[in-house]
């Protein structure tokens, strides 16, 4: 089962995607190198090798052969190492409802949330009110309990925590307040980063996060 | 081993790809079930309770449990809880990582890219998007070499995850084919998919959920009124 391992993790620090795929890692307690990418730059030959069809990353690359997509490359981590904190829950119908919202995250919130920083007028306004509404779904899914699946910290949280990185570039021009919105995702945010070191060891300084919104808006031309 | 009708209710529409993937899985695993009937242009009260996030088809309804949406999710669960009968996803996570990657790949193109060509209106804009649908194909060609291994399906010798993925696009694919005067599967760019499919086609838990091209042209229509193509 534990053999020798090899994996790599092709990587780019401010990836929210990449971001799952080293908590998940981390909760698994195994060993791996990373490369980092120059994925707005300059993309390596092993990226493009191993990730042919989208040439994006994350990227897992496990003993030579690649995973690509985070949600994959996730569960994929999940079924080899089952034997240490188990991110889906055993039971069918509640691994079901974990992917399903799991797949929202991952249809919805990148994309609406790059229109906050790179549209504006009309289009803006119409992804600031959609976000606001995917957030607000959020919010109810999640209700009282610590984690999306209960007492655990599990699939669900690991596809939304990376999102909080990106929180001050995403209030700064969406124009508002996530404490406001919905207070009990930001509570859930602070309580992954406080009592999960899997977390608080992997995801970025907002601030960090915001100044590299503010450069890409410069490369893809886009003026305050 | 049937199982009772009433442990699961489909709710779908028969021009929906998305749910004849889910009927082609049931009928792989000798499911019973009760079929639900949508007009998705005047939505019944149970679908938009059931599927509150999305409101689309299919949605799927087991026994006591709370609805559940998407086909990639309902097939994955299907195949958890009626693993003896007809596994669709293999057991080995590499190949199963694999597998799933593809499905997104179909799920992210193949449809959407159809549903771009309808909505384009001029004759550049066409060319453009078929000539990327001849690229998905081809992408998917390569897909399925390697996963058949020279054996008669994405599964190998029986029909397996992509083969459900991507067969229920069949129905879809022959009529967009038709109206828009082009193949996306051919003897020549791609012959091992073009065989593939007549398999697919013919096969018996397939045929009888792929619907004809009337039920195909009245959902093509009810679209062009209620999602018409962008003005020229």
């Amino acid at each position: 089962m534990a053999e020798q391992q090899q994996l790599v993790l092709l990587d780019f620090w401010a990836s929210m995607f990449c971001m799952r795929v080293r908590i998940a890692l981390a909760e698994k307690g195994i060993p791996y190198e990373f490369t980092e990418e120059d994925f707005l730059n300059n993309k390596s030959q092993l990226l493009l090798d191993m990730n042919p069809v989208h040439k994006k990353i994350p990227v897992l690359i496990h003993n030579g052969k690649p995973i690509c997509e985070s949600s994959i490359i996730v569960q994929y981590i999940d079924e080899v190492w089952n034997h240490k904190a188990p991110l889906l829950p055993s039971d069918p119908y509640a691994k079901a409802h974990a992917r399903f919202w799991a797949d929202f995250i991952d249809k919805k919130l990148y994309q609406i949330g790059r229109n906050l920083y790179t549209t504006k007028g009309e289009e803006h306004e119409a992804s600031r009110t959609e976000f606001l509404e995917c957030f607000k779904l959020l919010e109810a899914e999640l209700g009282d309990k610590s984690y999306f699946a209960g007492e655990t910290f599990g699939y669900v949280d690991v596809s939304l925590i990376p999102f909080y990185s990106w929180f001050q570039a995403y209030e700064t021009y969406g124009n508002f307040n996530f404490e406001h919105e919905c207070p009990k995702l930001v509570a859930w945010a602070k309580r992954c980063i406080k009592n999960k070191e899997s977390v608080s060891k992997t995801l970025p300084e907002l601030p960090k996060v915001y100044d590299f919104v503010q450069h890409l808006r410069k490369q893809y031309g886009i003026n305050d | 081993m049937g199982t009772s009708s009433s442990e699961i209710k489909l709710l779908g529409t028969a021009a929906s790809p998305f749910v004849n993937r889910v009927q082609f899985v049931l009928s792989l695993k000798s499911i019973e079930y009760e079929y639900i009937d949508e007009n998705l242009a005047c939505k019944s009260e149970l679908l938009l309770k059931s599927n509150p996030v999305y409101q689309k088809v299919p949605v799927l309804i087991h026994e006591n449990k709370p609805p559940l949406p998407e086909s990639l999710i309902i097939i994955e669960y299907l195949d958890e809880i009626y693993p003896d009968v007809h596994p669709i996803l293999p057991s080995d996570p590499l190949i199963r990582a694999d597998n799933r990657f593809w499905a997104n790949y179909i799920d992210t193109k193949v449809f959407p890219l159809y549903e771009e060509l309808r909505k384009t209106p001029e004759k550049e804009g066409k060319e453009a998007i078929k000539k990327q649908i001849m690229e998905v194909s081809q992408l998917l060609e390569e897909a399925f070499l390697k996963f058949s291994d020279g054996k008669p399906y994405f599964g190998g010798d029986k029909i397996g995850y992509l083969d459900v993925v991507l067969g229920c696009f069949l129905g879809w694919t022959k009529f967009v084919e038709k109206h828009n005067e082009f193949m996306i599967f051919d003897e020549v760019k791609t012959p091992k998919l073009l065989e593939w499919t007549k398999r697919i086609w013919s096969h018996e838990a397939l045929k009888d959920a792929i619907p004809g091209s009337e039920t195909l042209m009245n959902f093509y229509m009810m679209l062009m009124k209620y999602k018409p193509p962008r003005a020229a």
